[in-house]
């Protein structure tokens, strides 16, 4: 399979994550430039951490208007996979690919640290290859990852199983400690911890490469032409 | 409002103001053959002054060794540069940004971290990593608690955006820096060992672009303010603003520039901006360099020549670029959305010539400006050696256990670096919080190995032994983790150089660190002075920090600072502790010392750099043979406090046994230097203790690891007492995270 990793102005988890899939999965990746207009080559795109354009006005509040932008929407409503991590998840809720939004953390500092995640949905393409409720180590690194959802969409984002991960000891005040969530269909993800910084046994942890091993396996085996037949 | 004319800035001394004193305004007519104009009286104050020409410093800075096998660039370029084998190499500085950061925190931090970051990507290298030396005042004291908290926000809010993780660094906290805090900042960086960039001005002919941000009002004089003034008295004007963005911009689009083989010679502006970065290539080349400033780009209409020249806007740089290969450059900063612009040529005349408005407004010789430099040999007060007093063990061993790993200076910092993004690049093996950290250099099995450390109560104290100390014990960080120690970077932040008794402190100090650096094998590669840290005449104590680089060769022979804990906890009693080096029992200059007397007491510490070194070639002979699971150096509050981060870290207890013939006290809080403790396994003690015997280092068993989470110290077999893990860990964890508790203010600019 073929991934890309969209490069805005000032992204700086591109390598890191281009790096992860090739460790994980020794798929194919490119890094693409955010004003790509045509992403139908690729079968997984992740947006990566940073920060986009500065994260000036607010995070992903202006990476949303990128021509890349544009054609993940495009990909995703075709069922590829996209992946938002920490500043992509950020440009995924400007870009109303995942709902919610995402404000300062409660105490107004950013916080990097290795945290524990629970794994909610265990049949997604992206935690497939994860146990139900399996509890995993990833890095955090953010000052605006306080997710927010209003009672509404709380309860549907719990009914319909899109809670992908919850911390274990919140860190930033989410609301019901959500730090991943999916679009309605399954296809995208959202989340603030950094999979690709777990990635090796001299990282603080090695969880994250499960996530990419469940994107490489959902394609590879064929479940995602399956979801879209 | 127009300049003052020359005859003006002579009469009404107004090259005062602008840095220079009498006499040197004198030698400046004499260099220049005539009266100097205000932009050219202008380019000389900044060039000349303190901060930029080290005149103070210079004819002492001299006796640091500077060479070695390893090194491949010395001081004299924007940083220097070690070679690390495998055909990479990593180049390294630290800067000072005190006077900024004592007026304006938050950006006097952040411009500092941006400073040192071009200083590293202009010499071709991919930064990969910062490290932060920080002293401030005591806590207690809303403007320091501020300070802090600000600072820490400003190095996060630069260094978390342009992506470059902080891996370590140190935050020391004393009364003699209530008024005057520190601020050092590091950057790391990888390169390939033949593809070094320098900031030289060289090919007759050859464009000169300035790329980057445009050049504002902001900044004009930071270089003279930093050299001449109280902090309290200083202006927040000359402080930069820094835009980390357009920092990451500029880094991508530079590395992008030098890769394309079209770079002659590039170099940040940093302190005094164009002035000096001209200036300083065109002197590193021999030649001249002519400008037009008309093309300079600028932020606001109506700028002088005088603005332009001595603005420090941040994020520009000077680029000397191949004649017939501009468009490289064009294209790849307009990609990027950044400015560049063709302001002038190389010239082989020797001048620095700066045109504006069809007129000739300044022309000096270069070598004027910086080879030619005053420098002074400043009066030096005899010394009468240090202190002798009995330091009284008032202080029961119970409270001094507890109050230093509470004093803010030993306790835990994590309330700081969780506000830095630590992994970012995800190639941190080690980040803070270790002895030192270690940084995986990509496509290989190698890591670079880097800590900071300075204390200035032991300069203080014997400024002398100081030196060594602070060498000694940033290059024993590398070698506890398990690396070969390479080389050095340094800020010497001291008080006024017009007071004798400040240049003696300079001299010793200087003395001490070149004994260091040469026992130890790691010359001074790059550096920085930073002079007149005085508030209301006082001097901070002085404070030269050490920033050390080494190489770790296979990452799985780390040797982490506490044991891991899966790894123990199956058979507890299998796991012994040894310490390493000469045992001690004296309390000179120890924080114990100054807690129990409320000021630095006795002489510096014990150090003896050949026993030093010793203890440093067998930490790499055991990293090696994977000898040890954990070692982790005797430094601050003493073996005491060496031996409760060690259990806390694993949550584990354990019990020590004080060694024949000491003082419990002296031998719990000694400082002496050239001390580390392992764990190893028991089964293979006997051959630990026959490694360090054959390496000429004193080991002994001194005690063992216990699932008990207490720790117990004997004495001649007996226990005398026992503390609690727990009420260890509460001083600790909890010192720093209290007292900022009530110091919420929120104006940290984080994003991500």
């Amino acid at each position: 399979m073929k991934w890309a990793v969209v490069v805005f102005p000032g992204s700086n988890c591109d390598h890191d994550a281009a790096q992860a899939v090739r460790d994980v999965t020794g798929d194919m990746v490119d890094l693409v430039w955010h004003d790509v207009t045509d992403l139908a080559a690729y079968d997984a795109i992740i947006l990566p951490g940073g920060f986009s354009y500065g994260d000036y006005l607010r995070s992903g509040a202006i990476a949303r208007f990128s021509p890349a932008v544009d054609a993940v929407a495009k990909e995703a409503a075709a069922g590829k996979l996209v992946l938002g991590i920490c500043n992509g998840f950020q440009v995924l809720t400007e870009s109303h690919l995942l709902p919610g939004a995402l404000l300062r953390n409660d105490h107004l500092q950013f916080r990097c640290e290795t945290v524990e995640l629970i794994v909610e949905n265990h049949t997604s393409p992206f935690t497939c290859a994860y146990r139900p409720g399996e509890r995993i180590r990833i890095p955090i690194a953010h000052g605006e990852g306080r997710y927010y959802a209003d009672e509404t969409l709380r309860q549907r984002l719990a009914a319909d199983g899109r809670i992908a991960f919850r911390y274990a000891d919140n860190p930033n005040g989410s609301v019901d400690a959500i730090a991943g969530v999916l679009n309605d269909r399954g296809n995208v993800l959202g989340l603030m911890p950094h999979p690709e910084r777990a990635v090796a046994a001299w990282m603080t942890s090695q969880d994250g490469r499960l996530l990419f091993e469940s994107m490489h396996r959902f394609v590879e085996e064929g479940s995602y032409a399956r979801a879209n037949a | 409002m127009r300049e003052p004319t020359p005859e003006q800035i002579r009469d009404e001394q107004i090259y005062r103001s602008l840095g220079l004193t009498d006499s040197e305004y004198a030698l400046v007519v004499e260099k220049l053959g005539r009266h100097p104009n205000y932009v050219e009286a202008g380019i000389f104050g900044v060039l000349w002054s303190e901060h930029c020409s080290y005149k103070s410093s210079k004819a002492h800075l001299r006796r640091f060794p500077t060479n070695g096998r390893q090194v491949l660039q010395g001081p004299g370029e924007n940083a220097g540069v070690v070679d690390i084998g495998d055909g990479m190499a990593v180049a390294f500085k630290m800067e000072s940004h005190n006077h900024p950061s004592a007026v304006e925190p938050y950006q006097g931090a952040a411009t500092g971290v941006g400073g040192i970051l071009r200083d590293i990507f202009t010499m071709g290298a991919r930064p990969v990593a910062f490290l932060d030396s920080l002293r401030f005042g005591p806590l207690d004291d809303v403007r320091t608690r501020y300070l802090f908290e600000q600072v820490v926000a400003g190095i996060g809010g630069y260094g978390n955006c342009v992506g470059i993780p902080t891996v370590g660094g140190e935050v020391q906290f004393s009364p003699t820096y209530r008024g005057n805090p520190l601020v050092n900042a590091m950057c790391v960086g990888i390169l390939p060992a033949d593809g070094m960039m320098r900031g030289t001005a060289t090919g007759v002919g050859n464009p000169v672009f300035v790329v980057g941000a445009r050049t504002g009002r902001d900044g004009i004089h930071g270089a003279t303010f930093a050299s001449a003034e109280d902090p309290e008295e200083k202006e927040r004007s000359a402080v930069q603003v820094g835009d980390p963005f357009l920092g990451k911009l500029l880094m991508e689009a530079c590395l992008e520039l030098i890769a394309s083989g079209a770079v002659v010679g590039i170099q940040d502006m940093g302190a005094a901006g164009l002035t000096s970065s001209s200036a300083e290539m065109a002197s590193r080349a021999g030649g001249g360099i002519e400008m037009v400033l008309d093309h300079v780009p600028v932020r606001e209409d109506g700028m002088t020549p005088y603005e332009m020249m001595l603005s420090e806007s941040q994020e520009r740089m000077l680029v000397v670029l191949e004649r017939g290969r501009e468009d490289i450059a064009f294209e790849i900063f307009r990609r990027y959305g950044l400015e560049v612009a063709d302001v002038g040529r190389v010239t082989d005349d020797g001048r620095l010539r700066l045109c504006w408005h069809g007129e000739v407004v300044a022309d000096i010789p270069v070598t004027a400006l910086v080879d030619e430099a005053p420098v002074y040999e400043r009066p030096i007060a005899p010394w009468a050696g240090p202190q002798l007093e009995d330091i009284p063990t008032t202080l029961s061993i119970r409270d001094a256990w507890l109050q230093l790993l509470a004093h803010p200076s030993v306790a835990d910092k994590r309330w700081v670096y969780r506000q830095y993004d630590t992994m970012v690049r995800a190639a941190t093996v080690e980040g803070p919080g270790a002895d030192a950290a270690l940084v995986k250099v990509p496509g290989l099995d190698k890591a670079i190995a880097m800590a900071t450390d300075g204390n200035s109560r032991y300069v203080a104290l014997n400024p002398k032994r100081g030196g060594q100390i602070a060498v000694a014990e940033a290059v024993r960080n590398l070698a506890t983790v398990g690396a070969k120690p390479l080389a050095i970077t340094n800020c010497l932040n001291f008080g006024n150089p017009e007071k004798p008794d400040v240049m003696r402190q300079l001299s010793d100090a200087i003395d001490g660190m070149a004994e260091a650096c040469l026992a130890l094998d790691t010359p001074v590669v790059s550096g920085n002075v930073s002079l007149y840290n005085e508030s209301r005449g006082v001097d901070i104590q002085p404070t030269p920090v050490v920033g050390a680089i080494g190489v770790l060769e296979g990452i799985q022979r780390r040797i982490p600072s506490t044991p891991p804990k899966a790894l123990i906890e199956e058979h507890w009693s299998d796991w012994a502790l040894w310490i390493l080096g000469r045992e001690d029992d004296c309390l000179d200059g120890t924080l114990y010392g100054e807690l129990a007397v409320g000021r630095p007491v006795g002489d510096a510490p014990y150090v003896n750099l050949a026993e030093e070194r010793r203890v440093h070639d067998l930490l790499q002979t055991l990293s090696a043979k994977s000898m040890v699971v954990a070692a982790h150096d005797v430094s601050e509050g003493g073996l005491a406090v060496t031996v409760a981060e060690m259990l806390m870290g694993v949550d584990a207890g354990g019990e020590i046994e004080c060694a024949d013939g000491f003082n419990l006290h002296g031998w719990l809080f000694s400082e002496a230097q050239g001390r580390v403790v392992v764990v190893v396994d028991r089964a293979r003690a006997e051959a630990l203790g026959a490694i360090a015997e054959a390496a000429g280092v004193p080991a002994r068993p001194l005690g063992s690891l216990a699932e008990h989470k207490q720790i117990v110290v004997k004495l001649a077999g007996q226990s005398v007492m026992t503390l609690g893990i727990a009420e260890l860990r509460q001083a600790y964890e909890e010192a720093i995270p209290a007292a900022m508790a009530a110091h919420i203010q929120g104006v940290a600019e984080a994003g991500d």
